[in-house]
């Protein structure tokens, strides 16, 4: 699905990623773990097309498509999500109307008609249960006066709405108490397919419990320097990243 | 030749012509207007209250006049519709400066409310026109109140006597329509007497391509506990300039409502002057301005707290793109003894491209030491994280753009009181957004 070959990456100038390679399968989910300032969010931001960040080397590649040469809202359409680290606050915009002119351009993108307003509020209301999201929030603007909680809950609430097929979650669980992370990670869950995949950036074994990663890789100083399977991510819990530095 | 000269010399040239075919009340005030004008010249970019619309430069093309006052073969009833539907209005029309009175709406207003030509009513009402016409706009203040003045012909009254309700809708269309570039110089007078309540819509609209210049002038009386709601909705375009000075005296519990908003347009200045006379009167004020192209918005307010007890509250927001430019000066004057003013004025604009310009000028001056007041403005962009997750989340950037932009000026939309209007405007925006509202879309003549 997703492949990431040599992947150098830069910032005003600052080189954050030195040659990442990734490839993530149907199905899989990988987990992303790594040090403040290793570079996880760049990689998730450089997926999805964040314009203050320059591929300077190296490619993606999206079900065999050219991911860089797309605009960030074309690789929506062809499926991938990211759920943010800090989602926006957007005052004035609507959730529904937000949601409608997402939803509808990715259906536009792949030839399809616009939803009609009561099909698309039916959706709405099915799709809101998966992260028990109060039909209030719904009403509101985007994100504006959510507690931390309802943000990210937001966030899965929009991945179910847009169905992508690669999601990327930035510290999802930054920021949540224990009842909410099981909301999230339970309404992630329910979203799964065996066509589905996705990368769970996160500092903490926590999430990981409920997401159950096939694959877990070690990020530092811009390079994956570790991979292996969910007890690397158990072992790096117990007993932090030191020993890992050391090993290089 | 500079800008003043040519009005001075069409007014010696013309002025025979020109108060023939006007009346007697607006022929007594055309000399001192025309003194006034000729010392004065207009205000140069020093002036305090002209310092963002370069004046001389809009008076500086040739336009023409209809000095003779010939018919506009044209039916307004029959060609206009107007773009604010389920409302039921008692609609009257303005063409060019003539208050159309071939036809007029089939509704009843309540006795004794007029709603007329200046002229005819200074017939048949000498004394409240003597009274009124003039008393707030004086030309020794103002070069447009001079010019206009000087020059105008006719205009609209609306008059709402003592204790009278008047529940529909008044709406004004005023139609600029010519086949050479023109001027027009449009008079309007508004008095609600003690009591009284009223609500007026004024819609512009510009139905031939040509350029046109138009001045306005009103001047506005609310009495005593009367209640007026007026909204002026510009939808010309990029030919037409409009330079309108309004004034505005409220007397004790009284409440006015005055909305601007400008849609599409050339170049714009709306003054307005409002005297809270009476304790107890309170002024609310929202304005929306969108422009783009090298259009110019330019709104200047003045609240002069005269009295004790009064509120004043100005929202105004605009949002520019291309290479607009917007401007707002809003000064609130609060005088010695005008204890307990609550005065409120707000000013937020978005620059959607490098290249607009805003010009924000808060001003507060207090003579009072026991009043609540508060003044800001802000100047900013669309927002870079904002539309980074629209467009994760597959909004294409233009529609990203354009649902922030709307989402701007939703809130001074929303504030309008005028249901129909409301709901009207956030579709005419979002349109206006989307480079959809062409000028005149639903008029017969430009089909």
């Amino acid at each position: 699905m997703l492949e990431i070959i040599d992947l150098h990456a830069s910032i005003n100038g600052k080189e954050i990623l030195k040659g990442i390679n990734l490839t993530v399968r149907d199905g899989e989910v990988h987990a992303l773990m790594g040090q403040n300032g290793a570079g996880k969010s760049t990689l998730s931001n450089v997926i999805v097309g964040h314009p203050s960040y320059e591929v300077t080397q190296g490619q993606i590649l999206f079900n065999g498509k050219n991911l860089l040469e797309m605009k960030p809202e074309e690789r929506a359409h062809e499926g991938i999500f990211l759920s943010f680290q800090q989602p926006v606050e957007i005052p004035g915009v609507s959730m529904v109307n937000f949601m409608r002119a997402a939803l509808n351009a990715k259906r536009k993108y792949w030839g399809q008609e616009p939803l009609s307003a009561g099909d698309f509020l039916k959706l709405m209301r099915e799709k809101r249960r998966i992260v028990e999201l109060d039909n209030k929030l719904a009403n509101r603007s985007v994100n504006e006066g959510f507690s931390g909680g309802e943000k990210k809950r937001n966030e899965i609430f929009q991945m179910a709405m847009l169905e992508p097929t690669l999601s990327i979650l930035d510290e999802t669980d930054s920021g949540l108490d224990v009842d909410a992370l099981r909301i999230v990670a339970e309404g992630f869950n329910k979203l799964r397919t065996p066509q589905t995949s996705a990368i769970v950036i996160t500092h903490y074994q926590r999430l990981l419990d409920y997401l159950k990663p096939d694959i877990v890789h070690v990020l530092m100083n811009g390079r994956i320097v570790k991979t292996d399977g969910p007890q690397l991510a158990a072992e790096i819990e117990k007993r932090g990243f030191d020993w890992i530095k050391e090993e290089q | 030749m500079n800008s003043e000269q040519q009005y001075i010399d069409l007014y010696l040239q013309a002025q025979e012509l020109i108060c023939r075919h006007s009346s007697s009340l607006m022929n007594s005030r055309r000399q001192e207007a025309f003194e006034a004008f000729r010392q004065s010249g207009f205000p140069g970019h020093q002036a305090e209250r002209y310092k963002y619309t370069d004046v001389a430069q809009v008076f500086s093309p040739d336009y023409g006049l209809n000095l003779s006052r010939l018919d506009i073969p044209v039916n307004p009833y029959e060609v206009f519709r107007c773009d604010v539907p389920n409302l039921s209005t008692s609609l009257y029309f303005v063409l060019n400066d003539q208050f159309y009175d071939k036809a007029l709406p089939k509704v009843q207003l309540p006795d004794g409310v007029i709603v007329s030509s200046l002229n005819k009513a200074s017939v048949q009402h000498p004394e409240l026109l003597e009274r009124c016409y003039g008393r707030l706009a004086r030309s020794g203040k103002d070069a447009i109140n001079a010019l206009n003045t000087m020059l105008a012909q006719d205009g609209l009254l609306v008059y709402v006597p003592r204790g009278v309700v008047v529940d529909r809708t008044i709406q004004v269309v005023n139609i600029l329509r010519a086949d050479v570039d023109l001027m027009v110089n449009r008079r309007v007078l508004v008095v609600l007497e003690d009591g009284a309540q009223a609500r007026i819509l004024v819609c512009d609209h510009a139905l031939d391509d040509r350029n046109f210049l138009a001045t306005q002038v009103s001047e506005i009386f609310v009495g005593e506990n009367a209640h007026l709601e007026l909204y002026e909705l510009e939808e010309t375009h990029v030919k037409c300039r409009r330079m309108s000075n309004m004034y505005v005296q409220m007397q004790a519990n009284s409440t006015a409502v005055l909305d601007s908003i400008t849609l599409q347009n050339g170049l714009t200045r709306n003054r307005a002057d409002v005297r809270l006379d009476g304790p107890g009167a309170e002024v609310y004020m929202n304005g929306c301005v969108i422009a783009d192209q090298k259009q110019h918005v330019d709104n200047n307010t003045l609240i002069d707290h005269a009295a004790a007890h009064c509120q004043s509250h100005q929202l105004y927001k605009y949002v520019l793109d291309d290479e607009a430019v917007g401007a707002f000066a809003g000064r609130i004057l609060v005088r010695e003894g005008a204890q307990h003013t609550v005065s409120k004025e707000t000013n937020a604009n978005l620059c959607a491209s490098r290249t607009a310009r805003m010009y924000a000028q808060p001003m507060l001056e207090i003579y009072a030491d026991d009043v609540k007041c508060s003044h800001g403005s802000t100047v900013g962009q669309l927002g870079d994280a904002a539309l980074f997750y629209m467009r994760q989340r597959g909004i294409p950037e233009d529609e990203a753009r354009m649902l922030l932009k709307f989402a701007f000026v939703g809130e001074v939309i929303d504030s309008i009181r005028l249901e129909s209007l409301r709901d009207r405007l956030h579709h005419l925006a979002e349109k206006r957004f989307r480079g959809e509202l062409s000028r005149c879309k639903d008029c017969k003549l430009c089909k």
